[in-house]
């Protein structure tokens, strides 16, 4: 095995400072600090308290990976400061590197946050195995292979908040349960022996559950642990078909929506589509319809060019459904 | 240089909603001299709203989407960045598990048709840097939009899952820093406008469910490239279009600010430098108007 060259470069790192005990605001601080090609952004932290100001503040324990206490973000992207090496980092951003707390706006000393609404939403997705034990067991409560498999790894989420705090909609709905929640629920979904009822029509509701994910992947780009929580997402969604807990709602409506227009047409119909998605409520979206159809923009639904070959889709469409809503 | 030639999935919206993407396109493609053969065969590849519902049937469409591109030997080229997201992972998913490719195939064959895995998916953005070349389209342009300054949105899907992505287009796409669109402005003569928001949501996936995250998300965007001088903004998706175009209302009123730019698609930026005529791009389209031209 060859030794790679470790090299050192200086880097300038502008970092987050504030105490809610005692500062009206917070303010900035910046270092140039040597940082070589073997540093993880932990060992910046470190360097900082040990070199610099030993009042800086950060939360870190087991260094490998698996407590989840030592995420912040580097350049607004969620990091787990003792996995990521600052070679990518300054791949990705240069020598001007920011490091901030998950969360501005619940820090309570310079990175450590108050997680409270991330445990919160944790809690509230029944985030443990419910199922009728045996106390005096005959043999094992065995799980087989196959099934395990079924987990998908979402059974590797160390809680460390970096999806939860990347979330476009944690921050506009306060209600929402956030990527590392549906991650906790699809986890206990997932697996045979659970026979809890709720979890899945809970993850479901309106406002707080899977129905408002934007689908924008920022959790599945910045998990430190390659769960892609969206992918589970996802498979909740699929579930509440699958288990015949969808609401007819809006959300679900939207998606099967889809169906029934590729059936139709081959190609979506947008305008059907909504029609069918919102019912009634269709009206509200009336000014902007307007608006859209002086300048061209709306297709009735007698001029769509369907699809060639729609009877080749038709087809597929019937023989290879694995679900009915 | 050799003539260009790819198998074009337009996706649903540039045949309805933004008949302006589909003209630009077309025009782009002529001032390049690149051969698009339309797939009019293709199905919608299902927006991962079909994938919420049934994950097998939104493969199996996709995988036929591909077929027809295989068929003709050629590259498929999406135009909207949820196309490119939902076909790109379906090529993956299926070149990377013998055994659901085999599941799906066989379902294909029901209608006589075989998905193989031999044409790539790349979105139009990144063919025609890969392929086509930002000096050359550089020493093409002959209106530079010098006295712009323009604002990138790149849409989720583009960037997003980056290893996905890095599958299919040549460039290492930094998705917290990417380049993509910048470097196409600067070609096109423009003036890049950096900031926090361009490699963010949109907001149009929820837009039916959940109407205030939407409306916020468009109206930080919109803002966003606002507060950093832009005159406008210009994205490679359709339907962060429709949401940056149509939407500034409800927008405006989410956000507690009047908001509104003019937005280009990427091929009407292009189509623009190229000296393409607005009439051929479509701009008249556009809800917010482009008031430059």
């Amino acid at each position: 095995m060859s030794a790679e060259k470790i090299t050192t470069q200086k880097v300038n790192f502008k970092v987050f400072r504030f105490n809610a005990d005692a500062d009206y605001l917070p303010y900035y601080e910046n270092y140039t600090l040597d940082v070589t090609s073997e540093d993880v952004v932990l060992d910046i932290l470190n360097k900082i308290k040990w070199e610099h100001d030993g009042s800086f503040s950060y939360r870190r324990s087991c260094r490998h990976g698996i407590c989840g206490a030592c995420a912040i973000k580097v350049n607004g992207r969620s990091t787990l400061a003792c996995k990521e090496s600052m070679t990518t980092m300054i791949e990705y951003f240069g020598n001007e590197i920011t490091l901030e707390p998950l969360s501005t706006k619940r820090a309570v000393k310079d990175m450590i946050i108050d997680k409270g609404d991330f445990w919160e939403k944790h809690a509230a997705v029944t985030p443990y195995l419910v199922a009728d034990i045996d106390e005096c067991p005959s043999c094992e409560n065995l799980v087989s292979p196959h099934d395990a498999e079924e987990l998908d790894e979402a059974d590797l989420c160390i809680q460390c908040g970096a999806c939860h705090y990347a979330c476009p909609v944690v921050e506009i709905n306060s209600d929402f349960f956030g990527p590392a929640a549906f991650v906790a629920a699809y986890r206990f979904e997932s697996d045979v022996r659970d026979s809890d009822g709720e979890r899945l029509i809970n993850v479901n509701e309106e406002k707080q559950g899977v129905w408002d994910c934007a689908k924008c992947f920022e959790c599945a780009e910045v998990c430190p642990k390659d769960i892609n929580p969206i992918n589970k997402i996802t498979k909740l969604h699929q579930m509440a078909f699958q288990r015949g807990v969808a609401k007819n709602n809006v959300a679900t409506r939207h998606a099967v929506g889809f169906l029934h227009s590729i059936k139709k047409n081959g190609v979506l119909d947008e305008g059907g589509l909504v029609l069918y998605s919102e019912g009634l409520h269709i009206v509200k979206h009336l000014p902007v319809a307007l608006q859209m159809f002086r300048k061209g923009k709306i297709v009735p639904p007698w001029g769509i060019t369907k699809s060639d070959k729609l009877d080749e889709i038709q087809k597929l469409i019937k023989s290879s459904s694995t679900v009915k809503f | 240089m050799k003539k260009l030639k790819y198998a074009l999935f337009t996706g649903c919206t540039a045949k309805q909603s933004t008949p302006e993407q589909m003209m630009s396109t077309m025009a782009v493609a002529r001032k390049l001299n690149i051969e698009m053969i339309e797939l009019t065969e293709a199905s919608c590849c299902g927006a991962s709203h079909l994938q919420d519902y049934d994950d097998f049937l939104s493969l199996v469409l996709n995988a036929r989407n591909i077929a027809y591109a295989e068929k003709h030997g050629l590259t498929m080229v999406t135009i909207c960045n949820t196309c490119q997201l939902n076909t790109a992972m379906t090529k993956h998913r299926l070149d990377k598990n013998p055994e659901l490719k085999a599941r799906v195939n066989e379902k294909l064959a029901e209608v006589g048709l075989e998905y193989k895995g031999t044409s790539n998916v790349i979105h139009f953005l990144y063919a025609i840097i890969d392929d086509f070349g930002l000096d050359e389209i550089k020493k093409m342009v002959v209106k530079p939009l010098s006295q712009f300054n323009i604002a990138p949105f790149y849409g989720c899907h583009n960037i997003r899952p980056s290893e996905l992505h890095d599958e299919s287009h040549k460039m290492r796409e930094n998705p917290y820093k990417p380049t993509s669109l910048d470097d196409l402005i600067i070609a096109c003569g423009g003036m890049t406008v950096d900031y926090e928001e361009k490699t963010k949501c949109c907001g149009f996936h929820v837009e039916l469910q959940a109407p205030n995250t939407a409306a916020v998300l468009t109206g930080a965007a919109i803002a966003g490239a606002t507060d950093s001088n832009a005159d406008m903004m210009v994205t490679p998706c359709p339907l962060c279009h429709l949401k940056l175009d149509t939407q500034t209302k409800s927008a405006s009123k989410a956000i507690g600010r009047e908001v509104a730019l003019p937005v280009l698609h990427m091929q009407q930026m292009v189509g623009l430098a190229l000296g393409c005529s607005p009439e051929e791009l479509g701009l008249k389209h556009h809800v917010t108007d482009v008031n430059f031209i």
